[in-house]
């Protein structure tokens, strides 16, 4: 891991990699959501839950990067914090909306797929409520981020909630398993082999290939698009001063 | 030691003094417990069954409210700057405010607290033990919440912003106690969820300083 973002904390080799490597996961993203969401149409249905096992495909990827996208930010928040990185800075601002947007997805399709099958679209379990705070987390982040005017400020204070947050929600996640417990335990990746079976194996983990690339894709161009803002804003600085 | 003692005998006075100090908190509090079967209906069976956690979260609500002001006032008049130069190190500082903070709200809400519950249905043997959850909880509370308002100093809308922030790092105190009273009403084995509070709130005492105070430089740099 270490060599790829020490190569790229030089902004201009990061904006010359970004420039390709952007689409590249962009197309390797809709490939692998093509096949996969073939695959997944393709499946036989559930025995008990017939074609709402499908929701599967979506949901369980979109649970899976809400908290991977969470770990990025606070990573790139500690670098930003440590070695007051500019790049890092803008990665952590430009994960945020991407994480609170796979947290909405895991809430909106879990609930979708709770109707059918728990007879509810919400219960107040733990699995779901932890997400929902990972979800109020990525709200506070961002609030906070934007009620500060000055923009380092904002941005270090931004990242001391990331990193609070990161400790916190272990905790948040161990209290409400204790709370309450409805939702079932780990079952793809677990002891003594996956739960699934391997036709609905295949799509899920195809699916969070995709969305892991359309994430990377996404971010890329949203820390490209940070990058440009703020030399634009350094630009015109340098024009109203001149 | 006679710096911190300095220190404290400041900020507990500034709280308690500060806009009406618990009066505020404590009146909000009485104002939700108010509401609250209102909202619900007057049937005591079904009052009983939800007093405590009633009680409890409104505590967490009332002591949001006072955190604004934990460091904002501090700050706008440029007493945080000489704070951060003192030889006490700032992160002491930020924990002796919390402290304040929990002697001057935390600890009359506590003394509020089974009222509300015993007004709104609950057990009068449950009084006990709503009186050290509050107190334990206020703890936590208080140094989590002075994450909060260490981190929106220089915002706009800080105080809303606080609470944004804050709400979310309640969820684990307000279970645990939540969890012990609720035990303790149906006669179950209620330990384990007043541990589980007490260590977070000893978590929130030794960590928040250090958030608090890195987010204190980063405002005043």
């Amino acid at each position: 891991m270490l060599p790829a973002p020490a190569f790229l904390t030089n902004p201009e080799r990061f904006m010359a990699f970004s420039r390709w490597a952007a689409p590249m996961f962009g197309a390797i993203a809709v490939a692998l959501a093509v096949v996969g969401l073939y695959l997944g149409w393709t499946a036989p249905e559930d025995y008990q839950q017939g074609a709402t096992v499908r929701i599967l495909f979506i949901h369980i990827p979109a649970a899976w990067m809400s908290e991977f996208v969470y770990a990025c930010m606070a990573v790139a928040s500690l670098l930003a914090l440590v070695f007051r990185h500019v790049l890092a800075d803008a990665a952590a601002q430009a994960a945020a909306p991407l994480g609170a947007g796979f947290t909405v997805l895991a809430l909106a399709t879990g609930s979708l797929w709770g109707r059918p099958m728990w007879g509810t679209y919400w219960v107040w379990d733990a699995r779901l409520t932890s997400v929902l705070a990972l979800l109020l987390i990525y709200v506070a982040y961002m609030a906070l981020r934007a009620s500060i005017d000055d923009e380092t400020k904002g941005a270090r204070a931004a990242a001391i909630l990331a990193l609070v947050g990161a400790v916190n929600l272990p905790i948040i996640h161990y209290s409400v398993t204790w709370w309450n417990t409805l939702h079932q335990g780990p079952s793809v990746f677990r002891a003594g082999g996956s739960a699934l079976a391997p036709v609905f194996y295949w799509p899920a983990i195809l699916l969070a290939l995709a969305y892991m690339s359309a994430f990377g894709s996404l971010w890329l161009v949203r820390i490209r698009g940070e990058i440009w803002r703020r030399r634009a804003e350094a630009a015109a600085l340098r024009a109203a001063r001149a | 030691m006679s710096r911190l003692g300095t220190l404290l005998a400041r900020e507990t006075a500034l709280a308690w003094g500060r806009g009406g100090g618990p009066l505020v908190s404590v009146g909000f509090y009485a104002g939700v417990a108010t509401l609250l079967p209102l909202a619900i209906g007057p049937e005591p069976a079904r009052l009983a069954a939800i007093a405590p956690g009633a009680a409890w979260v409104a505590l967490a609500l009332a002591s949001l409210l006072s955190l604004d002001r934990l460091f904002e006032r501090d700050f706008e008049d440029g007493a945080l700057d000489h704070l951060a130069l003192s030889p006490v190190p700032l992160e002491l500082t930020c924990a002796v405010k919390c402290l304040g903070q929990w002697l001057a709200t935390g600890a009359p809400l506590a003394l509020a607290a089974p009222i509300a519950a015993i007004g709104l249905g609950a057990k009068l043997d449950m009084t006990p033990l709503i009186l050290a959850c509050a107190l334990i909880g206020g703890l936590a509370f208080a140094f989590t919440g002075g994450i909060g308002a260490a981190l929106s100093l220089g915002a706009r809308r800080g105080g809303l912003l606080t609470a944004v922030i804050v709400l979310p790092l309640f969820v684990p105190p307000v279970i645990f106690g939540g969890g012990a009273l609720a035990a303790f009403a149906g006669g179950l084995p209620w330990p384990g969820g007043f541990i589980l509070l007490a260590a977070y709130a000893a978590a929130a005492v030794a960590l928040g300083p250090l958030a608090m105070a890195a987010a204190c430089r980063n405002a005043l740099s």
